[in-house]
């Protein structure tokens, strides 16, 4: 370590950022994706029919409940919604194969049928896989990827006091000069969208804190988990059914009672318990998207009478009410198209921050190391996790896509092997290195993950209806979007391939040695 | 006697990942206990405001000039509010 302020942040900077790099890499990009959840789901579904949803749906979706889940102690029913034009329900049933004792199905946002559609997880893998990783148990998962953003904080700041430049810094890009177009790339793609950086990373420590930092709570509760649960998230208290049978109340004017206490808000969640029982409640809670602060705003019926028993979220006090919008801020599902999509660019600049970081520290080192005549095994290591962590995770995320269209439809365990899919191309990414050499490995990923990207729009022209002739001519912009997007992925991942290729062809060192004297001047600042 | 530089290296961030957590802890707690807020406000501004703890001790620890007063400066706050959370715990008591 070095004396000296800037130069002990400097260090810091480097080591904390580097030491994470590659989790917090994959947990940045299929963070980004998550946001596109319900587009992804819908993609990954191409046999779901988009239909506006009906205006007296509830009714129907509870009928369809009690066709479908007679004896279940427990319904929920996500409302359909323009983002995600399906209803999601889910039951309790003791004897469900997995899913700890949960069945779901999606159901149809005008008649209430059940549809059906290929078995996958959708868009909610990468949403589970940016913080409760995979193969592993999520409690351990997501104290890793908390360290890693703990990690991540400190770098931000060191980078902040590191950088002090910072508004000069992001006018400056000298592109093809080495080292030197690493770091300004590294700097731009970080102060471009630093306030979301910033955010993200404290809001996304915030969403687990009651994992991570739990003494305040035991200390004030003293381990009394159900007082916590009711004051802290206001669930409603688990009935016990009272073994008499007793018709639901009808929902609508319990939908129009919630939209009237809301001033117009809609019903995004119902929830259900003991249906059919004397002792029944319904649950009606607010659309997450009509408000930042994720608090849920909801209100709790007498399931047999429709008379209200609680309401909740309407007061929040002002700490509740902070961790509501920080955890709303990070889940960004309150986000219009034109902020998600600010939402989805800063994302995309956070992983290119992460990345850019990663290679830049390669890159110095190597320069270094070259000098001295020998390219230590560190040096060696980290560059090929590099690639596979860079270059390999959009592999495996397209072979998920792939492996969503090729994988046989009434397959077993078909949503599992997608998944399994995604990790055994990533993983042929992590052996890819072991036979080429560091340029070339780079540039055979990036150009294999921009094929597989741009070509999925064209396979879905060859084996399912619902291509871009389709999807454009029928409005469908939800996939027509997913597929455009898909090719501009292929397109940028191609031109990051052909600009690294292009590199190594035009310098044989010429120009590192030139851009040498500036990393000094940047290692002394 | 001169300990090699990786030993500091190691003491810091020894000091900065254990002690800053533990520092960090102890500020929850006590806001959990002492604001004189709901039981849930306190709770949640104590873990809320925990991060930010944590990432200041770490900045703190390596930014000192030696791995000794990054410990001496986690350790006087965190014995100060150690102290304070044995006197809300045993006031809450009584």
């Amino acid at each position: 370590m070095k004396p000296g302020f800037r130069q002990s942040m400097a260090w810091l900077h480097t080591w904390s950022g580097l030491l994470v790099g590659w989790v917090l890499f994959a947990v940045f990009l299929t963070g980004t994706a998550a946001y596109l959840r319900p587009e992804i789901s819908l993609w990954m579904r191409p046999e779901l029919e988009v239909t506006r949803p009906g205006p007296d749906i509830a009714p129907r979706l509870m009928e369809a409940m009690a066709r479908i889940a007679p004896g279940s102690q427990s319904w929920t029913i996500g409302m359909p919604t323009a983002r995600d034009p399906v209803a999601r329900v889910f039951w309790r049933d003791p004897q469900a194969p997995n899913r700890r004792g949960f069945r779901d199905a999606a159901l149809h946002p005008v008649t209430g049928e059940v549809l059906t559609a290929r078995a996958t997880r959708g868009g909610e893998f990468f949403y589970r896989f940016h913080f409760d990783l995979h193969y592993m148990s999520p409690i351990v998962a997501r104290w890793i990827v908390s360290v890693c953003a703990m990690f991540m904080l400190v770098a931000i700041i060191s980078g902040i006091v590191t950088h002090r430049r910072i508004f000069a810094d992001f006018f400056t890009f000298r592109p093809g000069k080495g080292q030197r177009s690493w770091l300004d790339g590294h700097a731009v793609a970080a102060v471009l969208a630093l306030p979301y950086h910033l955010m993200i990373t404290y809001t996304g420590l915030v969403t687990l804190m009651f994992l991570t930092m739990p003494w305040g709570a035991q200390l004030a509760y003293k381990g009394d988990r159900a007082a916590m649960n009711a004051d802290i998230f206001g669930n409603a208290p688990v009935t016990r059914p009272a073994g008499r049978p007793a018709p639901l109340v009808e929902i609508g004017p319990l939908v129009e009672e919630a939209a009237r206490r809301w001033e117009g808000g809609s019903v995004g969640r119902i929830a259900v318990q003991n249906p059919g029982d004397a002792r029944a409640t319904i649950q009606l809670v607010r659309q997450d998207s009509e408000r930042i602060s994720f608090n849920p705003q909801s209100l709790l019926f007498d399931g047999t009478t429709g008379v209200l028993i609680s309401a909740t979220g309407e007061a929040a006090l002002p700490a509740a009410e902070t961790r509501g919008v920080m955890y709303g801020l990070h889940v960004g599902r309150f986000a219009g198209p034109l902020l998600r999509g600010l939402f989805l660019l800063s994302g995309l600049a956070g992983s290119v921050m992460v990345a850019t970081g990663c290679v830049l520290w390669a890159v110095r080192t190597r320069q270094q190391a070259e000098k001295r005549g020998r390219v230590g095994f560190g040096t060696r290591l980290v560059e090929h996790l590099n690639i596979a962590a860079i270059a390999g995770l959009p592999v495996a995320m397209a072979t998920f896509f792939w492996a969503n269209r090729l994988l046989p439809a009434q397959m077993e365990g078909r949503a599992e092997w997608e998944i399994h899919l995604f990790f055994a191309a990533w993983g042929l990414c992590l052996l890819h290195p072991l036979l080429r050499s560091g340029r070339r490995a780079w540039v055979e990923q990036l150009g294999l993950g921009a094929l597989l990207f741009a070509l999925l729009p064209l396979l879905n022209f060859a084996i399912t209806r619902r291509h871009l002739g389709v999807t454009l001519a029928e409005g469908d912009w939800i996939r027509a979007g997913f597929d455009l997007g898909l090719l501009a992925l292929g397109a940028a991942l191609g031109a990051v391939a052909l600009l690294v290729a292009q590199h190594g062809r035009t310098r044989p060192g010429t120009r590192c040695r030139a851009a040498a004297p500036l990393a000094t001047a940047e290692a002394a600042e | 006697m001169r300990l090699p530089p990786w030993t500091g290296v190691l003491s810091r961030s020894i000091a900065a990942i254990l002690g800053g957590y533990l520092l960090a802890s102890l500020v929850a707690a006590c806001c959990a206990l002492g604001l004189a807020l709901p039981r849930a406000e306190a709770v949640m501004t104590g873990a809320m405001l925990a991060f930010a703890i944590h990432a200041g001790a770490v900045v703190y620890v390596f930014a000192v000039r030696s791995a000794w007063r990054a410990w001496a400066g986690l350790a006087l706050p965190a014995a100060l509010l150690g102290g304070l959370l044995w006197l809300l715990q045993s006031g809450g008591a009584a």
